[in-house]
């Protein structure tokens, strides 16, 4: 048994029931890695078509959202409200979820608790199994991804077929997600194109690369599956605890499929997707799709409660999942990581994630939220942990917190969790030192931008070879040299966060 | 323990732990809870038409009730649909258009099955409320002429009417009006995937052509 000191009770690391925040347990699902960043990004980054790929794809994606952003102009009251709202959920999270578990199950609903991926898991295909399926269709949900629920089922004989057109790529290309949103958004068209023609029996050999073509074959691979599917396995966008209706947000109707055609629905959710009220919801159905796909509303919003008899599924299961979100929840800063509604605008807008892409962060949450929710979800064991240099996957430019929704406050965090890496080690280096102090400076003087100018902390991390500050390992994380495989000269006169503005981030 | 109780407790302790030094804020309600346009206005009605045109769905306009079944016979005709199914208790007047093709009724106590409604072309429904902010037509199951959820989903092309009185500018003015004790469906467009290359292309696995016939 261990604990982790982080200033408050203890957090602890392992399963046993004590009734304390608990990290996720090590060796289950898929929130870590088995290389560092640094060594993971360094191979990521030689793949030139990787590179390609993400440049364009989240070069469209910014200027679809700042698009429709800029037509809101209560935007920046729409954000105030959306983060003092899950503030609220996270200081009432249980009395809310009790709540929750009232109305589902008044309507009809099931509710389950787990507090771990495997329990998850286990959950999920014992209900399963319970209705005599040999498979499921799947609707995209980062809480099953989190757990490994595909493969757990797989070991029960239970087959997954994912339904999300990205998911589907990821899928059928034997690959794993690269993105919040999309997760195939490291293959474009021409990939894509091949992966189905290898991987889809009766797909016509005659396919072209048009997306339009792509996304028919996706849909005739697909149809029969959803005609004839009795169980459903889907992730939920929002849980409304006073009314217990759950929201799933979507864009090709492989949800709806999902949510509606088979007779058991079961739901895992991660315990901090709430909010309050119904009318809540108002705030998140503006924030959300414009920051995530850039869209004023996306294609189809579902809601439902319970069960209703005569439409839908007639058993409904929702699994309520720890999976050490108490741990990140005992921490005051920290909390504020839960707020984050999976939009993905931070990964869209971050210099560092458009390089390196999402396999080199080892967890299904890459990005800037990825880099601080990752080791906050499972704490950092020691400096060989591969989670320990999630932390420093970041310039601290700040472009994450001016796209955030919620208004999470990225870079500070990420300064925290550098914190909280360096004391994970017994012998601190000289570059541990500079860390934790600017760490001390950059919480206690408030807002990092202020911080930044003021210490001239810009030029501290560059360190001697005045390299740009991106990416200041300490010493004892690095096992490679990030400087040696990027090019991107550090601007002496102005901050990161301003030549990402001036440059749009270079190449 | 059993896992309710012990994912419980340790919530109860980290909330506890974790909370901030300043009791958290009350919730800043200045965002704008309605819109410009007063609902059913001409002009919540025009930027309902704009947005619903922009994600290259079809929007037929016409004045009154009495023209919704020559509008909807228009839809029809251009699809080129031979097999229907709606909500049996979608109103007659509407229905003048359908001509001699074949109806299927479908209703929570005689539900068509699945293949069934894999087997028609065209779904005609009514609507609860749209937003014209963001060009969405909300649903709500068993609702007078809105049917099942199935019903707006296997079909490849949905007929929707929308009455210019539920029509409101915002997203709040629409929640406001919903019961969430209905099942409800959101639908901005037709079916779309951004997954490849981020790129838009309309027409995955729910209906692929949208009409949306506006009265008023
Ligand atoms: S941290 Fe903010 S910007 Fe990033 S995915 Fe979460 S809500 Fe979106």
């Amino acid at each position: 048994m261990s604990t982790t000191d982080l200033g408050m009770p203890a957090v602890r690391d392992d399963s046993r029931d004590t009734g304390l925040p608990t990290h996720s347990p090590a060796g289950q699902g898929h929130l870590r890695g088995t290389t560092s960043f640094p060594r993971a990004a360094r191979t990521e980054l030689a793949d030139t078509q990787l590179r390609r790929n993400l440049g364009k794809a989240t070069g469209i994606i910014r200027a679809k959202r700042a698009g429709v952003v800029a037509e809101l102009e209560d935007w920046e009251d729409l954000r105030l409200a959306g983060s003092a709202i899950k503030a609220d959920v996270m200081a009432r999270l249980p009395e809310l979820l009790e709540q929750l578990e009232e109305n589902v199950t008044a309507r009809g609903g099931t509710v389950h608790w787990a507090r771990d991926a495997e329990e998850a898991n286990r959950i999920v295909t014992e209900l399963v199994r319970a209705t005599g399926a040999d498979e499921v269709v799947k609707v995209k949900s980062m809480a099953t991804q989190e757990t490994g629920l595909n493969e757990a089922l797989e070991a029960a004989g239970i087959a997954a077929w994912e339904t999300d057109l990205a998911e589907l790529i990821v899928q059928l290309g034997h690959d794993t997600p690269s993105h919040i949103l999309v997760p195939a958004i490291h293959r474009n068209r021409s990939e894509i194109r091949e992966i189905f023609l290898r991987e889809m029996p009766d797909v016509d050999p005659a396919l072209s690369d048009d997306p339009r073509a792509l996304a028919m074959a996706a849909r005739a691979h697909l149809r029969r599956k959803f005609l004839s599917a009795r169980v459903a396995v889907s992730g939920a966008n929002f849980a409304v605890a006073d009314t217990g209706t759950l929201a799933v947000v979507e864009s090709e109707g492989n949800g709806r499929m999902c949510l509606t055609l088979p007779r058991t629905l079961i739901t895992l959710m991660g315990v901090e997707k709430l909010v309050p009220t119904w009318s809540d919801l108002e705030v998140f159905l503006q924030l959300l799709p414009r920051s995530s796909t850039g869209e004023r509303m996306n294609p189809y919003t579902s809601t439902w409660t319970g069960v209703t008899p005569g439409d839908g599924p007639q058993e409904f299961h929702l699994v309520l999942l720890d999976n050490g979100r108490s741990a990140v929840l005992a921490d005051p800063d920290g909390r504020a990581a839960l707020h984050c509604i999976r939009c993905s605008a931070c990964l869209n807008v971050c210099p560092v994630y458009e390089r390196v892409g999402g396999h080199a962060y080892g967890s299904v949450y890459p990005g800037p939220i990825g880099a601080v929710l990752t080791p906050m979800l499972t704490g950092i064991s020691g400096a060989d942990d591969p989670n320990a240099s999630l932390p420093y996957a970041s310039s601290l430019c700040g472009a994450c917190f001016d796209a955030c929704p919620v208004r999470i406050d990225i870079p500070n965090l990420l300064v925290q969790q550098r914190a909280a890496s360096v004391e994970s080690h017994t012998r601190p280096t000289a570059q541990d030192l500079a860390m934790k102090a600017a760490a001390v400076a950059m919480t206690s003087a408030g807002r990092f931008r202020a911080a930044e100018k003021g210490l001239g902390l810009g030029r501290l991390l560059a360190g001697r070879e005045g390299r740009i500050t991106s990416l200041p390992w300490p010493a004892s994380v690095v096992a490679s040299h990030w400087t040696g495989a990027r090019d991107v000269p550090a601007p002496p006169a102005e901050t990161a966060r301003q030549w990402w503005e001036r440059t749009g981030g270079g190449a | 323990m059993s896992a309710r109780e012990e994912v419980l407790a340790r919530l109860r302790a980290a909330r506890d732990a974790g909370a901030p030094r300043e009791a958290p804020a009350p919730v800043p309600r200045t965002y704008r809870r309605t819109g410009a346009h007063a609902p059913g206005s001409p002009a919540v009605l025009d930027l309902l038409t704009e947005r619903v045109e922009d994600y290259r769905a079809r929007v037929l306009r016409v004045a009154t009730d009495g023209e919704v079944a020559a509008a909807v016979a228009r839809c029809l005709a251009e699809a080129g649909s031979q097999r229907l199914v709606v909500p049996a208790d979608l109103p007659a007047p509407w229905r003048a258009g359908f001509g001699g093709r074949s109806v299927l009724e479908d209703s929570a106590l005689a539900p068509a099955s699945v293949e069934q409604l894999d087997g028609v072309d065209t779904v005609v429904t009514a609507s609860a409320v749209a937003v014209a902010e963001t060009g969405t037509v909300v649903l709500a199951a068993g609702a007078p002429g809105q049917g099942r959820r199935a019903l707006s989903l296997v079909p490849d092309h949905h007929v929707c009417v929308v009455r210019g009185e539920g029509v409101v500018a915002s997203v709040p003015e629409g929640l406001a009006r919903l019961d969430p004790g209905a099942p409800l469906t959101f639908v901005s467009g037709p079916s779309a995937t951004s997954d490849i290359e981020l790129d838009r292309v309309e027409g995955v696995h729910g209906p692929r052509r949208l009409d949306v016939v506006l009265v008023g």
